[in-house]
């Protein structure tokens, strides 16, 4: 009798394998076999894996098969594979967030989300690669290297959330989570064919999160499907007590409303989004394209102008490395991570392994936000950017009084080539352009993809909601990806690279 | 020749006697083996988020309802900026703008004369860790080659109290010192123990001219931390500065170390760039609303406090010295209030408990209730020396016996023949013996040299075995011995 | 015009200790961006309160109860130079 075939487990969404699982077509450690099988394939050519835990795995697939055959079940993950943006704490797996500076480094403790994961018996595959600390738009940031596109290796996954990006991408788990404080998840998605969201602030505990700007971070998954964004964030949603910011309340039904269409809804387009100025021209087609047809099929569409997300990357760029600037403070050689053999003083030592262990774009963002909260600055800089984070909010609520939901492109281009911007940090920002207003607002927001470029390239289209509007965000998603009829994988997905 | 004045501030730390960390579970409890009291969020691993104590927070707003505070409807939590190696994150949650409390103010006596000192604000914190110098320093940070770091201490919930610079002697700095150490065990929201460090004193000093309005440069003393090393550190820095002054010299703007030892200040030559803290609202934190319903619940909750607990004792006929040690002490004041109502004389009672029963009970080691004596016993011994039947030297043995529980003092009085004869034929019987015994003394006396009195007096206590009131020995042997 | 900024003075506060070649580059990048950053400077905001969290909440407190610590090698294991229990770092003042 032949085993059921594996590279095709690698290929199948959350849901299918979670209906197979249960009907006993496969177990959960035939699932992680087979994306074991695609990462061994395809990590030399993508470098989307930082570590990849096979005891922890093979450990937590083999509960799960012991769970399905005594009939215990704990929800939809169960014996899921899926993987770890590498700035989320696991305990005795190491923790580097991509930095020099946390090479080696074994956290003692879980984040809540892999507390949460592990409850749900699902299977964790491994910790994937990011821009330092989440700092770009592009995983050319890390300290260990890039992570390349599964669509095509010369071009960038996004960032900072690359790896998680490449290995839901590639087959090599099935879902992923990465975190996003200005586009870090929805921007990779997009240029990898995914989706991704990020959720309302506070939904999703940080508490193990390596904070970047701890204002604006979320983490949230990285899918293949709508369904399975529901089913992974499900998983992950709810009130957490080591979080003082997250949200002590029920968690809103998010798939509530999936597959109830959009006819009735009022969605709005933003109109700074489709700018041919900073938006490339087959982007802004597909997603007029897109609009037309969520038109057709019973929305009433009308245009949406947001005039402060103009100021919205400049206000981010103040108020993330502020935040940043205090959050990496703490990594000074004194505790754990890189120490300097410099001789002198503490702090001697702590100016040095810093230095030497942070690379340039968070030493940048460093020195950007130190900058901006000094005596003399704050008010000019840090003080305003809060202030205009204020207009944005303001923007987006009274937008919400007229429109359902916000839709727009998710990135200004396609995958970029690896090297493009990486000498010109304002252009790398632009990436983050249409992601951005949703972080500096709190509000949810998704990227599906609907359409391939002219080079062979996805394309993301973004639906926005209200804080705590993942139902309403999901079922405009939803009916986009079905508008879509988006089919297309990988090329590394499909090539012979990963044929047995 | 300038008189010169001095203008003091006073920064007061507190450390809260929680049950754990102002922002983690950890027990807030610096004893033990070093770091076994830590945990990622007051170790700052990466990743780590603080949650504030709610019970710190109650805590603070009563050290700010007791000193009359200002409570701010909404308060922030601000990340104060700074490097150094004992402080986990690089940063303290602190408070900037909006702190929890402001503008109160506290009454001190100096001298018998109430002097008000205001209190700028009251805001919550957080300890830092605990270094040890180790090297050629003798622990001293100077000359240490290398440092070791404990993290039981980061995190405890610290208060700080700041005063306007409205004190102006150093002996109002220790008043002040020791009435707001009284306030916050009064209100048992901390030990408050100088020497273990859970309270302690930065001292801001600067001189004027008397009568310039503009204030002079001030110079900062940290961690002082006994009430006499605050009076002593003042002293000596008024002294210095003024000599600095007067010889044509500018103080500088500096933090200072007191050192116990030698008596003095000495600059801490750290750098003297002015700090950048770049505080800015922590964004791990929401904002603090305190609404008047849950700041009465508060103010309803609190016990007396100690101003006004000394009030009501000297109502009840202690003196202001008495008053002051009773009211420090609950059980004390309790055992006063008893024997008051058991008819005891306030002045009395505040005095017996307050010399032989507080000697007594730091002799021998014991809490004062878990002694014998009651406010009946001690109202029953005031009585008795009031009534002339025990001097007052036989009312100390009685009362030693009480304390040592050996009965109530009418009983030990009796069994330990302690009571006073009053019985005057007795008292005569004596006299006579003693007249006749020492003529001479008599004649000197009846011309007009009165030295061999006090003499006689003596000479019959000691034939009443000392039994004798010694008043009634006076009388008659003033009649005896008239012309 | 990219903003003049004493990096010098910026690094030290960051306690980073760059050379002087890192110092130019980081100074005039960050000038440019500052540059981009002052846009922010051309919105009227007068009376508009200063957003720091997204959300409106106030009020998240813990319960004063204590957890277990964490075992002391779990952390210790990391540290860059330990002794008797505790971290060690070179001598602080010069
Ligand atoms: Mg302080
Ligand atoms: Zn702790």
């Amino acid at each position: 009798m032949t085993g059921p075939d594996i590279a095709d487990l690698a290929d199948l969404t959350i849901a299918e394998a979670g209906t197979g699982l249960r009907s006993g077509d496969f177990t959960s450690t035939d699932l992680l076999a087979a994306v074991t099988k695609r990462a061994s394939a395809t990590e030399a050519h993508l470098h989307a894996y930082l570590t990849l835990d096979h005891e922890g795995s093979t450990r937590a697939a083999e509960a799960a098969d012991a769970s399905f055959a005594v009939g215990e079940d704990r929800g939809p993950l169960q014996g899921i594979p899926v993987a770890l943006k590498d700035n989320m704490c696991t305990l005795g797996i190491e923790t580097t967030a991509s930095s020099k500076i946390l090479d080696g480094w074994i956290p003692p403790y879980d984040a809540t989300i892999v507390t949460r994961l592990k409850a749900a018996g699902a299977v964790i595959t491994g910790k994937t690669n990011l821009d330092e600390f989440a700092m770009g738009s592009s995983t050319e940031n890390s300290a260990y290297g890039p992570t390349r596109n599964p669509w095509n290796t010369d071009r960038v996954p996004g960032g900072s959330s690359g790896g998680s990006a490449a290995v839901t991408a590639v087959g090599s788990a099935l879902g992923s989570f990465g975190s996003d404080t200005g586009g870090s998840i929805r921007q990779p998605a997009a240029l990898t064919g995914l989706v991704g969201m990020k959720p309302t602030y506070g939904i999703v505990s940080r508490y193990g999160l390596i904070a970047f700007a701890s204002s604006l971070d979320q983490i949230g998954p990285f899918s293949r499907t709508v369904e399975d964004s529901v089913l992974l964030l499900e998983t992950i949603s709810g009130f957490d007590p080591k979080d003082a910011t997250s949200i002590n309340a029920p968690v809103p039904n998010f798939g509530g409303s999936l597959g109830r269409g959009v006819s009735g809804m009022r969605i709005g387009v933003v109109t700074e989004f489709l700018n041919g100025d900073v938006i490339d021209s087959q982007i802004i087609a597909a997603t007029r394209g897109m609009a037309d047809k969520l038109q057709d099929a019973g929305a009433e569409i009308v245009e949406v102008s947001l005039p402060s997300t103009e100021y919205s990357l400049s206000a981010y760029y103040l108020i993330a490395p502020a935040e940043c600037s205090s959050n990496l403070a703490r990594f000074d050689g004194v505790r754990y991570g890189h120490r300097s053999n410099v001789e002198g003083t503490t702090e001697d030592m702590m100016s040095h392994s810093r230095a030497e262990g942070f690379g340039p774009e968070v030493i940048r963002r460093i020195l950007l936000g130190t900058y901006a909260l000094s005596a003399g600055y704050y008010d000019a800089f840090y003080g305003q950017a809060q202030r205009v984070r204020t207009l944005v909010r303001r923007e987006f609520a009274s937008a919400y009084e007229q429109v359902d939901a916000l839709i727009s492109p998710t990135t200004p281009t396609t995958a970029f080539a690896i090297g493009e911007k990486s000498d010109d940090p304002i252009a790398m920002y632009y990436s983050d352009l249409c992601t951005i207003p949703s972080n500096l607002a709190g509000d949810p927001a998704i990227s599906v993809p609907i359409a391939l470029d002219d080079a062979g390239l996805p394309i993301g289209f973004q639906v926005m909601a209200p804080a705590l509007g993942e139902e309403v965000m999901y079922r405009v998603a939803a009916y986009v990806e079905r508008l879509a009829g988006f089919t297309a994988r990988a090329s590394l997905a499909t090539s012979e690279v990963v044929a047995p | 020749m300038t008189v010169w004045e001095a203008v003091i501030g006073i920064e007061t730390h507190v450390e809260l006697s929680t049950e754990s960390k102002m922002f983690c579970s950890c027990p807030a409890d610096a004893e033990g083996e070093p770091n076994t009291a830590c945990c990622p969020v007051c170790l700052a691993l990466p990743g780590a988020l603080p949650v504030p104590n709610g019970k710190a927070i109650e805590g603070i707003l009563k050290i700010g309802l007791a000193l009359d505070c200002d409570i701010n409807e909404s308060s922030i939590f601000y990340r104060k900026n700074y490097f150094y190696p004992d402080l986990p994150k690089n940063y303290q949650i602190s408070q900037y703008t909006f702190p929890v409390c402001e503008h109160g103010h506290i009454e001190i006596d100096v001298d018998g004369a109430s002097v008000r000192i205001g209190i700028t604000r009251v805001h919550m914190e957080e300890d830092t860790g605990k270094s040890t110098h180790v090297g050629d320093g003798d622990g001293r940070i100077h000359g240490a080659d290398h440092t070791l770091l404990d993290f039981n201490r980061a995190g405890i919930p610290l208060v700080e109290i700041v005063t306007e610079p409205d004190i102006r002697t150093s002996q109002e700095a220790r008043a002040y010192g020791a009435e707001l150490q009284r306030i916050v065990l009064a209100l048992g929201v901390s030990d408050a123990k100088l020497e273990a460090g859970s309270m302690r004193f930065d001292v801001n000093v600067s001189v004027r001219p008397v009568g310039a309005k503009e204030l002079g440069t001030r110079t900062e003393t940290k961690n002082v931390n006994s009430l006499r090393s605050v009076q002593r550190t003042i002293d000596y820095e008024i002294d210095r500065q003024i000599k600095v002054l007067e010889a044509g010299g500018e103080v500088r703007l500096e933090t200072r170390h007191w050192n116990e030892n030698t008596g003095v200040t000495t600059s801490m030559r750290t750098k003297e760039e002015s700090e950048d803290y770049r505080y800015f609202q922590d964004p791990d934190l929401l904002p603090l609303e305190v609404t008047p319903a849950w700041q009465s619940e508060i103010r309803s909750g609190l016990p007396e406090l100690p101003a006004i607990t000394r009030a009501r004792l000297a109502t009840l006929g202690a003196d202001m010295i008495a008053a002051g040690v009773l009211a420090d002490s609950s059980d004390l004041a309790a055992l006063f209030e008893e024997a008051v109502e058991a008819g005891a004389s306030g002045r009395a009672a505040g005095i017996w408990l307050t010399g032989e029963v507080v000697a007594y009970t730091r002799r021998s080691d014991v809490a004062v209730l878990e002694t014998g004596l009651t406010g009946g016993r001690l109202a029953e011994l005031t009585a008795m020396v009031e009534a002339g039947k025990l001097s007052s030297s036989a009312a100390k043995k009685v009362l030693i016996a009480v304390l040592e529980g050996e009965g109530s003092p009418e009983e030990i009085a009796e069994s330990k023949e302690l009571l006073q004869v009053s019985d005057i034929t007795a008292i005569e019987a004596a006299i006579d013996h003693v007249l006749a015994e020492n003529a001479d003394a008599v004649d000197k006396i009846r011309g007009g040299d009165m030295k061999p009195f006090g003499f006689l007096v003596g000479q019959v206590m000691r034939q009443m075995g000392g039994r004798a009131d010694p008043k009634v020995v006076r009388d008659l042997l003033t009649d005896r011995t008239a012309g | 015009m990219p903003v003049e900024i004493d990096i010098v003075k910026v690094a030290a506060l960051a306690r980073l200790a760059l050379t002087e070649e890192e110092l130019d580059t980081f100074g005039s990048q960050l000038g440019d961006i500052l540059e981009h950053a002052e846009r922010v400077q051309a919105l009227p905001t007068d009376g508009v309160p200063p957003t720091s969290h997204p959300l409106p909440m106030v009020n998240a407190f813990r319960e004063d109860v204590t957890a277990e610590c964490l075992d002391r090698e779990s952390f210790l294991r990391s540290a860059p130079d330990t002794a008797g229990g505790q971290f060690r770092v070179p001598r602080i003042l010069a």
